[in-house]
C-alpha cells in the first residue's frame, strides 16, 4: 500500500465525483449541492455545461470562486467564499432553498464526514467536545437530495477508519449515503449493503480491509476499475 | 420625503424592547443590516432573543450583541463561525436552540403564513428529533415542528419604494424575506429609496404590507 498524500488525495477524490458527474449529465441537466472543503473543490473539475450548481444560502447557478479584486461579500456560497455568477443563475430566499432541496429537486449533493457506517448512516455535523454548535444545513440535505455523495480521505489524521460498522459521534441522517468517495476507493450502497466498485492502483482490496472497519462486498458482474 | 414608514436608524432601534424576540436576515456577514445592528449594540439593550441562522463572528456583525452581553437566548442553525456562541453556552450564560437551517427557514416561513407547525423527514431519528412528535408519513419518519414568530424583524434589502415595497441584492437576500412575514414589527434597513413606481411590479420580492419601518444608513 501506497500512502497517498494529503493534497493529492483531496484532488483525487474531487476529480473522481466530477467525472461521475460529468458522465452522468450526458443524460441530462444535473442540479448538485456542494458541500465545504473537498465538496467545493467539486467544481473545479466538472466540465458539463449540464450541471448547475446550487448553494443552501439561495443560489442557482454559482460560478468558480472569485478572484482577487473581484469579490462582492454579498455573493457568497454556503461556505461563506465569495463566488461568481454564471449565466442564467438566479437568487432565492432560503426557504426556496431549502425547498428545492427537500422537495427533491436537487439531484445530489456531496458532503464531508467524520464517520460513515456500513448502514450508511453519516456521522458529519459536530464532535461533542463542547467546542462546535452548529448544523447548519447538513441535516437537511442528507434527507432531501435525491442522492448523497460522501467525499472523505480513508482514514482520520491520527489515521483512524473513517468507514466504520456503527457511527460512534451524532449521526446527520439514518441511511442517507448512496456513494463514498476516498482517495483509494469508490463505495456504493446497494439495498443497504456497502459495496466496492472501485480502487485506485495504490492498494489491493486486503490492504483495504486493513484500513476499513465496514463490512464491504465485491462488486459482482464488474472488474474492478483502476481511478 | 413622502415615505410614512421612514424612521432614523436609532428611533427604528427604539422599537426594540428589553427581553425581546428578535430575527435578523443574514448567513454569516453577508445580508445582515449593519447599522441596525450597530445601533442596537451602542442601544445596550439587553435579555434579547436572536433568531438568525448564524451569530457572525467574534465582535462583528450580530457576535457585537454577544460581546457586550446583550443576549439571552439563541434560536439558530450555526454558530460554529463564532467561537464565542460555545463558550457562553457552556459557561450558562445564554440558552441556544439548534434547528437544521432548512426548517428553521420553513419554521419562519410558516410563521408568516399561518401554518403553526408542520411535518418534515430532516434530523428524524437525530439528536434534533429528542423531544419531538414523530409521525410516519409515505413510509418515512418524519418529526413535527413549531412556526417560529418573533416580535421584531429586522431585515436587510437593497431597495425599498416609499410604500415599503422591497427588492434584495444577490445571495444578500438569504433569510430576509421570510422574515419579513414573520414579527409583529418588521424594520428594513435599506440602502436607497426609491418614489413608487420606480421599481419593476414585477421583481418586487417583498410586497409593502409585510414592511412597518424603513430605515437607512446615516449619511
Amino acid at each position: 500500500m501506497q500512502i497517498i498524500p494529503e493534497q493529492q488525495a483531496r484532488e483525487r477524490i474531487a476529480l473522481t465525483i466530477a467525472r461521475y458527474f460529468d458522465g452522468r449529465a450526458r443524460q441530462g441537466q444535473l442540479f448538485i449541492n456542494l458541500g465545504v472543503g473537498i465538496p467545493t473543490m467539486v467544481a473545479n473539475y466538472v466540465t458539463s455545461p449540464h450541471i448547475f450548481i446550487q448553494a443552501e444560502n439561495g443560489m442557482l447557478g454559482v460560478g468558480c470562486a472569485a478572484p482577487e479584486g473581484h469579490m462582492d461579500h454579498d455573493l457568497i456560497n454556503a461556505g461563506r467564499t465569495c463566488v461568481t455568477e454564471t449565466p442564467g443563475c438566479s437568487y432565492f430566499d432560503s426557504a426556496t432553498s431549502f425547498g428545492m432541496i427537500r422537495g427533491g429537486h436537487v439531484d445530489a449533493t456531496v458532503i464531508g464526514a467524520f464517520e460513515v457506517d456500513q448502514h450508511g448512516n453519516i456521522a458529519n455535523w459536530i464532535i461533542p467536545n463542547g467546542k462546535q454548535l452548529g448544523v447548519g444545513g447538513a441535516m437537511d440535505l442528507v434527507s432531501g437530495a435525491k442522492q448523497v455523495l460522501i467525499a472523505m480521505q480513508h482514514t482520520s489524521k491520527s489515521g483512524r477508519p473513517k468507514l466504520v460498522k456503527e457511527c460512534s459521534l451524532p449521526i446527520t441522517g439514518i441511511g442517507e449515503a448512496d456513494m463514498v468517495i476516498t482517495e483509494y476507493a469508490v463505495f456504493t450502497f446497494d439495498s443497504g449493503r456497502l459495496v466496492l466498485r472501485e480502487l485506485s492502483p495504490e492498494i489491493t482490496v486486503e490492504e483495504l480491509r486493513t484500513i476499513t472497519e465496514a463490512d464491504f462486498e465485491l462488486s459482482q458482474g464488474a472488474a474492478l476499475h483502476k481511478t | 420625503m413622502a415615505c410614512e414608514k421612514y424612521r432614523s436608524i436609532e428611533a427604528a432601534i427604539a422599537l426594540v424592547n428589553p427581553g425581546a424576540r428578535i430575527m435578523v436576515g443574514s448567513f454569516g456577514l453577508a445580508g445582515y443590516p449593519r447599522e441596525l445592528i450597530e445601533a442596537l449594540a451602542t442601544s445596550g439593550t439587553r435579555d434579547l432573543t436572536i433568531i438568525s441562522n448564524d451569530l457572525g463572528a467574534p465582535g462583528e456583525g450580530l457576535g457585537k450583541l454577544l460581546t457586550n452581553n446583550q443576549i439571552r437566548a439563541l434560536i439558530g442553525t450555526y454558530y460554529n463561525w463564532n467561537p464565542e456562541v460555545a463558550v457562553a453556552n457552556n459557561e450558562g450564560r445564554i440558552t441556544v436552540q439548534l434547528i437544521p437551517q432548512g426548517t428553521f427557514a420553513e419554521a419562519i416561513r410558516a410563521a408568516g403564513v399561518g401554518i403553526p407547525a408542520f411535518f418534515t423527514p430532516t434530523a428524524a431519528g437525530t439528536e434534533l428529533a429528542i423531544g419531538k412528535e414523530t409521525r410516519q408519513f409515505h413510509g418515512r419518519p418524519c418529526i413535527l415542528e413549531e412556526a417560529i414568530h418573533a416580535d421584531v424583524a429586522l431585515i436587510k434589502a437593497h431597495k425599498a419604494d416609499e410604500l415599503g415595497n422591497l427588492v434584495y441584492y444577490k445571495t444578500a437576500r438569504n433569510f430576509n424575506p421570510i422574515m419579513a412575514m414573520a414579527a409583529d414589527t418588521v424594520i428594513a434597513e435599506v440602502d436607497e429609496i426609491v418614489p413608487v413606481g420606480e421599481l419593476d411590479p414585477e421583481c418586487i420580492v417583498t410586497p409593502h404590507m409585510f414592511v412597518d419601518v424603513i430605515t437607512t444608513r446615516k449619511d
